[in-house]
């Protein structure tokens, strides 16, 4: 469907999805009503700070926003914030907002992002009992980041271990619950989860794989103990609760649009719906250099797809598709990943784990798959490259650090 | 507030105010700079901020770190003068500061 002459354009979410699509659709010439509803009221601001530097107070929430107020203002993008959208009715091209406004569209982005899994135990609702999404989780959060106190984390993923580096190093006490028998089960290979769990407990963290978490106990409403299924009970001043997201994908569902684990959509973000993209956590899409579908969480997908759908609705050439790529950054260790691991069957270690310089590279049928490379720039760079190529390595050149990735890359694209 | 002129491939040139401690990348973001995509926002995790230098405040800029030294080495067209904007801090001493996009920053 040809959209070029859209002239209302409405965005539901105000995450980097939303932000991207806003700003690309501006920076690509569009002049129609641009309308962005954001269940938050904070302007449109950066997530990965949160579990991070923001997370230690290092600078003012100002700092976090994509673009300050005055730019939407002279871009003449309207924000609706402090508002959920409540139904989208795709016969009338129209959205209805909590308060009962309604927004007409020619083009609608789903920028929904995704929500904190519940904990389902007893106590779940104390006091004390934290996510970490959020602007409001972690103004709740900062005030209990004192020297000291007793944090419990529950999930050993990226925002668990990253909070725990953060507490750490502020003081807290900290205990991190993982129920699988490694850190980052989920999301890596054996060998970044050893290096990962052996580099927190060195940092004093208490990291307790294989366990069972059976209810929070409580005092006046307040949160004061977690209770282990063999009846363990570990103190806690408060907890952080990072078992993972899901896609905010109902408002799309109620619509009749196509579901298939978060909202489906095609290589240029478009739903199956001519007229409604989708972009971010929220959405599934082609994954590619895959060959598959997948729901990426990441700031690379967010921007991405944001530009996909931007371009798609201008009547634009697509922009490049990048290989998926991700980064984690815990105590002076930065983690840069990229591509996706799923179905690897072999694994590559370049240099050495206990330097706190190393890359895992994952390879199916020998081909490059995917690498976590820690404090190691030139291998993730490299290997987005590789990846994207799909070239075939040669055994024992990955491994041999006496040729730098640079050469690798380039006598793999030459091959 | 120091001054900062951002000038494109072709040689537009665009004049800000920076907010010192902030980045000289985050200062462009926030004035829609063409050319600086920084998609980490300022980690030093994917090198699309990268911008050259005018010579007469090379040394006002700091110190490359590894990791930016080792980033940059993977980006196109890098020169003498590269840096990586993320990795500049924004301070008095900057007012006036020039830096020249590349043409691209992939």
């Amino acid at each position: 469907m040809d959209l070029s002459g859209a002239s209302r354009i409405v965005l539901i979410g105000g995450g980097q999805a939303a932000a991207q699509a806003v700003q690309s659709l501006r920076m690509g010439g569009y002049e129609g009503t641009l309308t962005l509803v954001g269940d938050e009221p904070a302007l449109p601001y950066q997530r990965p700070p949160l579990s991070k530097a923001y997370m230690k107070g290092e600078f003012a929430e100002e700092r976090l926003y994509f673009k300050p107020a005055a730019w939407y203002e002279d871009n003449k993008v309207e924000l609706i914030l402090s508002t959920r959208a409540t139904g989208i009715d795709r016969t009338a091209q129209r959205v209805d907002l909590a308060h009962g406004a309604t927004l007409d569209y020619d083009a609608l982005v789903l920028c929904t992002g995704s929500r904190p899994r519940a904990l389902p135990v007893k106590g779940g609702d104390l006091d004390g009992v934290h996510d970490l999404r959020t602007l409001a989780d972690v103004e709740r959060i900062r005030p209990k980041m004192i020297t000291g106190r007793k944090l419990v984390i529950v999930g050993a993923g990226y925002i668990g271990l990253e909070a725990a580096a953060v507490a750490r190093q502020m003081g807290l006490d900290v205990t991190v619950l993982e129920m699988a028998d490694r850190v980052l089960a989920r999301v890596t290979s054996p060998i970044m989860s050893a290096f990962y769990e052996k580099e927190h407990r060195a940092q004093g963290v208490t990291i307790l794989t294989g366990a069972r978490l059976d209810h929070f106990e409580g005092k006046d409403g307040q949160v004061t103990h977690a209770v282990m299924a063999d009846g363990t009970r570990l103190p806690a001043d408060f907890i952080l609760v990072g078992i993972g997201i899901l896609p905010n994908a109902e408002l799309a569902a109620d619509a009749g649009l196509t579901i298939d684990n978060g909202i489906a959509t095609d290589r240029d973000a478009r739903t199956s719906d001519p007229r409604i993209f989708a972009a971010g956590d929220c959405a599934s899409r082609p994954l590619v250099h895959y060959g598959r579908n997948g729901r990426l969480e990441s700031v690379h997908n967010a921007i991405e797809q944001g530009k996909l759908a931007a371009a798609a609705i201008l009547g634009k050439p697509r922009p490049p598709e990048d290989c998926p790529w991700f980064w984690s950054d815990q105590y002076d260790l930065k983690l840069q990943i990229a591509g996706l691991n799923q179905g690897y069957d072999q694994t590559v270690v370049r240099g050495d784990p206990d330097e706190r310089k190393f890359a895992v590279f994952y390879l199916r049928n020998g081909t490059l798959i995917a690498v976590d490379a820690v404090n190691s720039p030139p291998e993730f760079l490299a290997s987005k490259k590789l990846i994207m190529t799909g070239a075939k390595l040669a055994s024992g050149v990955l491994e041999d650090t006496s040729t730098p990735m640079k050469d690798i890359a380039a006598a793999a694209a030459t091959a | 507030m120091p001054k900062i002129t951002y000038i494109d491939h072709d040689g537009n040139e665009r004049t800000v105010e920076a907010k010192i401690g902030e980045s000289v990348m985050e200062t462009a973001v926030k004035n829609s700079i063409p050319g600086i995509d920084a998609d980490c926002g300022g980690a030093c995790a994917c090198a699309t901020c990268h911008v050259y230098v005018d010579e007469a405040f090379l040394a006002k800029t700091g110190e490359q770190q590894e990791m930016e030294k080792s980033m940059l080495d993977f980006a196109e067209n890098v020169q003498a003068n590269s840096r990586l904007s993320c990795q500049i801090t924004v301070t008095a001493d900057l007012d006036g500061l020039r830096v020249t996009t590349p043409e691209s920053q992939h």
